[in-house]
């Protein structure tokens, strides 16, 4: 036989350890669904791997099963609508872990929506009474030197009984 | 041999090799539908922005991050919202300060001391990824990391991604990066773990002003349903051909 097929040879069996090499690496799963090639190849196991990702904020009504009385008084105050998560943190497995979540008694929690800024809108439309204004300081003017907590009663939306002002 | 016997055989052996059998898959009845355009019934998640809503307390970014395993310090994530500031000559001040994670508590457009008589007007845009219809991010990925779900969600297969960047540069709104740990590409998923499950995404639970909205489309009983087909909607960059599922209400000219 002419010694002229070896490269040809060479390149069919260059293509068939590819073959081999792909079978072996290349999931079982891995499809084009439902034949789409453009947007749907990919390796079906991956969809349930992220529905199973760990959820970590659970929700007012989880916090509300042990901590009644903030739920109670929240959810009837104009923060109604401002979820326990977003100033404490999420609650992953809380109280199993973590054991406490975090208070922050800091002004620039609060300043996130309450500082006043001249495009920031005025009006409140997220409780059911309907729109009611939305309070804004000038974090500058307004007790700068003093945290937010001192004299408002966060989870009642009112001014704290002892306030000294 | 003779050498014209020889370069016939060839010939017909390469164009032979140029069809292999799994070319003939395209012509399987699932694969010839799929190229026929034709509407999908079932779930398909879309999600509603509220730009007159929204006051930047950036309380949807820092859910997102710690829902979602994003490293808070690091400069990237899933969502951001963006600040834009109209001056009276016509400047646009468009700024994101670190996603807005902080928030926005000073009126200090990228760093700026701008007094308010020179503004005309302002707003913040949420933006996250669109999960369009059309992704052409998905289209160019050579290895096949990332997808389309059934119900119109755009994932990334954090095994197979081997981190070219490719569908980052792609995406028309700057939606994709790499994830600093992971180290493949990173994007919103409208928090799939959660959906599926009948749970908000994080960032709309977190928004205490409803600013932001999921639903599912093709649901006439769902919010962003009713809003999509009765509302003035529009979406970022419908020139890009994507056809993206996020919807802006009160969406402004000046915004990219």
């Amino acid at each position: 036989m002419s010694h002229a097929w070896r490269p040809l040879f060479v390149v069919i069996g260059v293509f068939i350890l590819f073959l081999i090499v792909r079978a072996a690496l290349v999931p079982a799963d891995f499809v084009a669904k439902n034949g789409d090639y453009k947007y749907q190849w990919h390796r079906l196991g991956n969809e349930e791997e992220w529905k199973n990702f760990k959820v970590k904020y659970k929700g007012m009504q989880y916090c509300g099963e042990c901590h009644d009385d903030q739920y109670e008084a929240i959810t009837s105050s104009k923060h109604a609508k401002v979820q326990c998560e977003n100033c404490h943190g999420p609650a992953i497995d809380h109280p199993e872990d973590p054991e406490t979540l975090t208070i922050d008694r800091s002004r620039s929690l609060c300043l996130r929506c309450h500082a006043k800024l001249p495009y920031r809108p005025s009006t409140y439309y997220g409780l059911p009474e309907g729109p009611i204004r939305l309070a804004m300081q000038d974090p500058d003017e307004h007790n700068p030197d003093m945290e937010c907590v001192t004299c408002h009663d966060v989870h009642r939306t009112e001014f704290k009984e002892d306030a000294d002002f | 041999m003779k050498r014209r016997d020889f370069l016939k055989l060839g010939l017909i052996t390469v164009a032979g090799l140029t069809l292999p059998l799994s070319a003939f898959e395209l012509l399987t009845p699932e694969a010839l539908a799929s190229l026929r355009k034709k509407e999908r019934k079932g779930r398909r998640w879309g999600f509603v922005v509220d730009t007159t809503r929204c006051v930047g307390c950036g309380m949807c970014v820092k859910a997102c991050k710690l829902e979602n395993e994003v490293p808070f310090e690091a400069n990237v994530s899933r969502t951001w919202v963006e600040r834009y500031v109209q001056l009276k000559d016509g400047e646009v001040i468009i700024d994101s300060p670190k996603e807005a994670r902080y928030g926005y508590i000073k009126n200090d457009p990228q760093g700026r001391e701008i007094k308010e008589e020179e503004i005309v007007k302002g707003f913040f845009v949420p933006k996250l990824c669109n999960q369009c219809e059309k992704p052409s991010c998905v289209q160019v990925c050579p290895v096949g990391a990332t997808y389309k779900t059934e119900d119109g969600v755009i994932l990334v297969d954090r095994s197979w991604c081997i981190g070219c960047m490719y569908c980052i540069q792609n995406c028309p709104y700057g939606a994709r990066f790499i994830h600093p740990v992971h180290n493949v590409a990173e994007k919103c998923t409208f928090c799939y773990h959660r959906i599926t499950k009948g749970m908000n995404s994080a960032c709309v639970d977190a928004c205490a002003f409803g600013a932001r909205k999921i639903g599912d489309l093709h649901d006439p009983n769902s919010e962003v349903y009713r809003i999509v087909n009765t509302q003035r909607v529009m979406v970022l960059k419908p020139e890009f051909g994507n056809e993206p599922m996020v919807f802006y209400i009160g969406l402004d000219y000046i915004v990219r």
